[in-house]
């Protein structure tokens, strides 16, 4: 579903993903772990295209390493970026309906928005909050819920542990799980390497801008470098 | 739904409005020409607001569009060209003009943010300002710092905005007469806004305005509609400018220096960005009170000293200057905020 070859960021002069190529296929969940600044959330921007990359992207059949970042949601790419980008002034519901901004089916977003509430039923009880008042957990689902009104095909998270308190990371990692069951691809970048590889099926470890090991999850929480150096044993 | 109590205060302010300039005119026809300005500003701030309020673009050149809107007209109908065409043709072609001068502004900076856009936009408005002072050769286009002089007033079949017609025992003086066409323009401006803001484009602004990222990710071309932003903006500018022009019968490039794209800005910010009752609520009141401080600081110090001790024009700015310090101080978000921007003002105090 998702190839990557040879992908290059930039910012300036510094290279902050060195010609990393990877996989994702249909219906998988990958996860693509390591520290802060080896380059995760710079490949998920890039395969966004909300930042400018070189090399070739390759999804669904299709290069659109030369499309607009706006046109991929149409396409079934979803990015659910780093720090989450809710629209603080906007309440939950209006958060969901910009989901569905490229989609025109006023029925079918009418359903969609049901089954979100019943996959994330925190959001319908603060449907018409603001959604800046809402906590950073609930924040998390609202930009997750937001990406679903899309009708992706493949999720790119980006963090979606980031700054959680550890009970709300369960439930955010529940949810992921429940969309990944029914049929959606997920690419997750996470700095939990655990929580990580224990939903995803594989793995990518990137550092300092290049993939360094690439495994099936089991085997990746038993090599002792990622037991070292993520697991903190 | 509106209520009956509702139809009946917008009926009561629709009386106030049209009866206004006659009990203005007792006071003097300077006061008049006064509220015309007043509307004018009431005008700039309302496409300022699209800019700076709904897609949250800090300009601060927005006094540009205003003098390409007030030049087309100058150019169009004066003697500098012998060009004397109607004010209907024109109106359309100014903004037109400004529309194509916010697409040349922004189409290579709208990827600049918050402050490095605002510091483009003020090079911008400089920059066109300048323009209009030195485009005097080789070729004469603008007159250079002299101006335009003699602009055609409007001008609609028989009737001549710059003459006084009398109908019963009504005196409809020019200005009077420009206070009904702006009035309705006004009211055009209003009712497009107010359209813009609640749909699809008016959310995808406020999107654009809270997160870029996640804007772009939901399938908003960013680009574009921060093009069209700009553009729609501009071309409010352009049409004030062409009535400006008219009203003024003079155009020079010393009426749109920074000052005035600052003003405009603080009208905008005063009144409550985003809200149209708000901004123009603050481009009513910074615009009467200036002109109200002129007309009784210099009568009150003279009753009360028996001489001028200070100049009404330093007082003005400093009145100025503390009913903005004191806005920000007491009411951070506005006079008459946005709900949506007084929601999270909430929050963030909570």
């Amino acid at each position: 579903m998702l190839a990557v070859m040879n992908l290059q960021v930039h910012y300036g002069g510094i290279a902050a993903v060195k010609r990393i190529s990877f996989a994702v296929e249909e219906g998988e969940m990958v996860c693509l772990i390591g520290a802060n600044g080896a380059g995760k959330t710079s490949t998920l921007k890039a395969l966004a295209r909300m930042i400018p990359s070189r090399g070739e992207i390759h999804y669904a059949s299709e290069r659109i390493e030369g499309l607009p970042g706006h046109e991929l949601i149409a396409k079934g790419l979803a990015l659910v970026p780093e720090g989450r980008g809710v629209f603080a002034r906007l309440t939950v519901a209006e958060n969901l309906m910009m989901g569905a901004y490229h989609r025109h089916d006023a029925h079918a977003i009418a359903a969609d928005l049901e089954r979100i509430y019943d996959l994330l039923p925190r959001l319908m009880e603060r449907r018409t909050q603001v959604a800046g008042t809402l906590s950073g957990g609930e924040q998390q689902m609202l930009a997750i819920g937001r990406a679903l009104m899309g009708r992706p095909r493949l999720l790119l998270l980006d963090e979606p542990s980031m700054g959680l308190a550890p009970l709300m990371v369960q439930k955010v990692f529940e949810v992921v799980r429940r969309i990944a069951a029914e049929g959606v691809t997920i690419l997750l970048v996470e700095q939990n390497a655990r929580l990580a590889l224990e939903v995803c099926s594989r793995g990518y470890v990137m550092e300092s801008g290049v993939i360094t090991l690439a495994d099936g999850s089991a085997a990746l929480l038993a090599d002792s470098r990622v037991r070292a150096a993520y697991l903190g044993e | 739904m509106k209520t009956n109590r509702e139809r009946f205060g917008l009926a009561l302010i629709a009386i106030a409005l049209i009866a206004l300039p006659f009990v203005l005119a007792a006071a003097g026809t300077a006061w008049v020409r006064i509220t015309n300005f007043a509307v004018l500003f009431v005008l700039l701030s309302l496409g300022l607001n699209i800019v700076v309020g709904f897609a949250g673009l800090l300009d601060l050149g927005y006094v540009a569009f205003f003098a390409v809107g007030a030049y087309v007209y100058a150019l169009l109908a004066s003697p500098h060209f012998g060009l004397h065409l109607p004010f209907w043709v024109i109106l359309p072609i100014g903004a037109t003009v400004a529309c194509l001068a916010g697409v040349i502004l922004g189409a290579p900076t709208l990827r600049l943010r918050g402050d490095y856009l605002a510091i483009v936009t003020l090079g911008f408005g400089e920059i066109v300002r300048i323009f209009m002072n030195n485009l005097s050769s080789p070729v004469n286009l603008t007159n250079g710092p002299k101006g335009i002089n003699r602009i055609d007033p409007f001008q609609i079949g028989p009737l001549d905005f710059s003459a006084s017609d009398t109908l019963g025992t009504l005196v409809f003086s020019g200005p009077i007469k420009y206070y009904y066409f702006l009035l309705l323009v006004l009211l055009a401006v209003i009712v497009i806004n107010r359209r813009l803001q609640d749909s699809r484009i008016g959310r995808a602004w406020v999107a654009i305005r809270e997160d870029e990222i996640a804007a772009k990710a939901s399938g908003i071309n960013t680009r574009n509609i921060k093009l069209l932003a700009f553009a729609m903006g501009a071309s409010f500018g352009g049409i004030a400018g062409g009535m400006f022009a008219a009203i003024q019968g003079f155009v020079s490039p010393e009426s749109f220096i920074l000052n005035e794209s600052i003003m405009v800005l603080a009208m905008v910010v005063l009144g409550g960005m985003g809200n149209i009752w708000g901004v123009i609520a603050g481009a009513v009141l910074l615009s009467f009170v200036p002109e109200l401080l002129r007309y009784t600081v210099e009568p009150a110090q003279m009753a009360l000293f028996g001489k001028l001790l200070v100049d009404p024009e330093v007082l003005r700015m400093l009145v100025f200057g503390l009913a903005l310090v004191l806005t920000m101080r007491f009411r951070p978000a506005g006079l008459w905020p946005e709900t949506r921007h007084r929601r999270e003002m909430d929050a963030d105090r909570a």
